[in-house]
């Protein structure tokens, strides 16, 4: 089996690869990574069910070791993009727990000011580059910031200015890697991006999150061509694939992306072939699949799967699995602590960051007597 | 002063800008190699490389969004759209992004991008390329609009556009492009959104006139003062977010009387927000209900006797105005309908 190796091969069951192993420690922050996410996302489902978050609530259990896995691929300088199912993402890149459910809390300590909610979470200072509440509407925005990256990076070449930004590429070789559902593969823009990143050599590296269901309509009936990896073949994108239920796996195919879309400036495509193990939102009753199908997935849950291999492996003691645990449950209970106690935003911060004032934009309309321009 | 084309101004503006700040790129549908479907980028390629002048695939809402990516991230993208109506496409990247990303994300990130694109009936292109839809963008808040009627606002008001860090749309008019105007070239100060242009001042009747209607209301004014006696004061007012409704007050506390004129169909326009903002800033200031003059409610229609009639003309505008003065007015003047919002008002 040749998970990884881009195209000409047909569709196959993702499986275990036997990918090697990284550092004892190294393997252990990956775990303690996934168990947070894991931790956060049973919490944040209760702090729904006790009315302390509102709207929707995308809980991204079951693929940890996808999230995870391809996180830990990317450099620090490079770009994350990400869907509405976007915790996860906000917490492998290193945003405090803290600030991810003070924005679930809609307070004003969030890592959107309260302004975002569960489907927008952004941390500018680690490049994490947002979640994106419209299926699809992400891809563009990655092609983007890829194009940016490039730009710089061809300027500097030629020895022109670097320019000053607050996030802004440093003109060094960032790829942005894009991530979105299965669903998100029968958008517009998902042909339209990946033409565009193919035709001008874009360094970004798109991945769809395979979890089987585009919210729940399943894969088969709601994508022509179920083999995703080839769905950018005709426009010019090469696919490979991995298990996404498989940090190993995951790692090493999104890292090999990455080295090659670093080195020949070319998009690449993956799919990560993986499960969610909650409804799609927390409103969800799942008629639209079987209890046994999400028993079936759940005996290959990556984080007991990765557990039992380190430990097999000597990577892990049942002490550290414990610790790893009991620490990924206190960051969470500080950060429901810390949500809890956080304000809400200010009711006279309600027109704050409408627009970036300077000497066009003074302030912005409120429909009353009094008129501030 | 040098007297150019509306199209030559912007372009001039893009040239600028582009030679001001290493991170203006420019991209869109054949404004590379083809030179733009209006010729507002023709030999910017030449000048500026294959880098910096992209074109891209029939892809709006892709181009768009490519936009505010690399805008996230530092650059300055000017987006061209063929027509307004192709931004349809791109309504989703529009407003689910360009205009939200700053608010919903915290302030963390900026979206300094441009969209430009022209408007407008006259050239009997039909129901799909010759709407005027700057309502649509005025009613979201993270926009900026702009909707230049002069090669001088065209030229101050697209460097002042690149150079905001807001995302802007750019609101040019088909009709326009070939329009002569004066240009001072050793001013390269860029506008400041936000401040109206008075055309023409008078104290009898306030005319707003928005976008390419701006010219044509400032031509209905010397008519009515020509025939009528009428001092009518037009005002520009350039930019619909910001909007200098102060100059507008002002003028309305002067003359005690309003029309607004608009391509756009009626429901919803610029001329119903800004009638709405006069009545309650200025109630007392009126003698006369605020008078819309409006696109008709109709798609725009490709024969060329009606689509004449499907968009205002200075006729409507003169009546309009005598009829706010409390003059009665021939109906159905030069033989066209009273106005074009009149037969809207059936439904």
């Amino acid at each position: 089996m040749s998970l990884g190796r881009p195209n000409g091969w047909a569709s196959e069951p993702a499986g275990p690869t036997g990918a090697a192993l990284p550092a004892p420690g190294t393997a252990r922050e990956w775990l303690a990574a996934m168990v947070l996410i894991r931790r956060f996302e049973e919490r944040a489902g209760e702090m729904y069910a006790r009315a302390k978050i509102g709207g929707f609530l995308h809980l991204s259990i079951g693929e940890e070791a996808t999230i995870v896995g391809s996180e830990r691929a990317l450099r620090d300088s490079d770009y994350l993009v990400s869907t509405y199912r976007s915790h996860g993402d906000a917490l492998a890149r290193g945003t405090p727990p803290e600030q991810v459910m003070a924005e679930l809390f809609g307070k004003r300590d969030g890592c959107s000011k309260g302004h975002g909610g569960s489907m927008h979470m952004f941390d500018a200072s680690r490049r994490f580059m947002g979640g994106y509440g419209i299926v699809g509407g992400n891809l563009p925005i990655a092609a983007g910031i890829a194009l940016a990256c490039d730009q710089r990076r061809g300027a500097q070449d030629a020895g022109g200015p670097d320019a000053a930004s607050a996030i802004g590429g440093d003109g060094q070789d960032e790829v942005t890697l894009c991530t979105f559902g299965d669903g998100a593969s029968n958008q517009g823009t998902f042909g339209e991006t990946l033409n565009l990143a193919a035709l001008w050599r874009l360094p970004v590296v798109f991945m769809v999150v395979n979890n089987q269901f585009g919210m729940g309509t399943s894969l088969s009936r709601h994508s022509a061509v179920t083999d995703l990896q080839r769905k950018g073949e005709s426009l010019g994108v090469p696919g490979m694939r991995c298990d996404g239920m498989d940090i190993l796996d995951t790692h090493r195919v999104v890292s090999e992306a990455l080295a090659r879309v670093r080195e020949e400036r070319r998009p690449l495509l993956i799919e990560a072939v993986t499960y969610r193990f909650r409804g799609h939102s927390m409103a969800d009753p799942e008629d639209y699949r079987t209890k046994e199908e999400v028993a079936q997935w759940r005996e290959r849950d990556p984080i007991p799967a990765f557990c039992d291999l380190l430990e097999r492996e000597g990577a892990l003691t049942k002490e550290q699995r414990e610790q790893i645990d009991q620490g990924a449950l206190r960051q969470v209970e500080e950060a429901v602590e810390f949500a809890e106690s956080s304000p809400f935003p200010d009711p006279d911060t309600l027109y704050e960051d409408v627009y970036v004032l300077d000497e066009q934009v003074h302030g912005h309309y409120h429909w009353s007597p009094k008129v501030v321009r | 002063m040098t007297e150019m084309r509306y199209r030559d101004a912007l372009k001039l503006a893009l040239r600028e800008e582009m030679a001001h700040d290493e991170n203006v790129i420019l991209m869109g549908e054949d404004i590379g190699v083809f030179g733009g479907a209006f010729k507002v980028t023709s030999g910017l390629l030449e000048e500026f490389g294959e880098r910096r002048v992209r074109d891209t695939p029939i892809s709006e809402n892709t181009i768009v969004g490519v936009g505010v990516g690399a805008a996230m991230v530092g650059l300055r993208p000017v987006v061209e759209l063929m027509t307004v109506n192709f931004a349809l496409l791109a309504f989703d990247q529009i407003v689910n992004h360009a205009a939200h990303i700053h608010y919903m994300f915290g302030g963390q990130a900026r979206v300094p991008m441009v969209v430009r694109m022209p408007q407008g009936a006259g050239h009997q292109l039909g129901p799909t390329h010759s709407h005027s839809f700057e309502s649509m963008f005025l009613g979201v808040p993270g926009l900026l609009v702009a909707v230049p009627s002069t090669p001088a606002d065209a030229r101050g008001l697209l460097k002042a556009a690149i150079r905001d860090e807001n995302p802007v749309i750019f609101i040019e008019h088909e009709s326009l492009y070939g329009v002569r105007g004066e240009v001072d070239e050793d001013d390269e100060q860029p506008l400041v959104f936000g401040r109206a242009r008075i055309v023409r001042s008078g104290g009898d009747v306030t005319i707003v006139g928005v976008s390419r209607m701006a010219l044509t209301a400032e031509r209905a004014a010397e008519e009515l003062a020509g025939t009528h006696g009428v001092e009518a004061e037009v005002i520009d007012p350039r930019t619909l977010r910001p909007l200098d409704l102060d100059t507008i007050l002002e003028s309305v506390a002067k003359t005690n009387r309003c029309v607004i004129v608009e391509e756009g169909w009626p429901h919803g326009g610029v001329g119903a927000n800004l009638a709405a903002l006069i009545s309650e800033q200025a109630f007392d200031d009126l003698d006369a209900p605020v008078m819309r003059v409006s696109g008709a409610d109709v798609p725009m229609p490709y024969s060329k006797p009606l689509e004449e009639i499907a968009f205002p003309h200075e006729p409507q505008i003169v009546q309009a105005a005598l009829s706010v003065m409390g003059r009665e007015a021939p109906a159905g003047l030069n033989g066209r309908p009273a106005t074009p919002q009149a037969s809207e008002a059936r439904i």
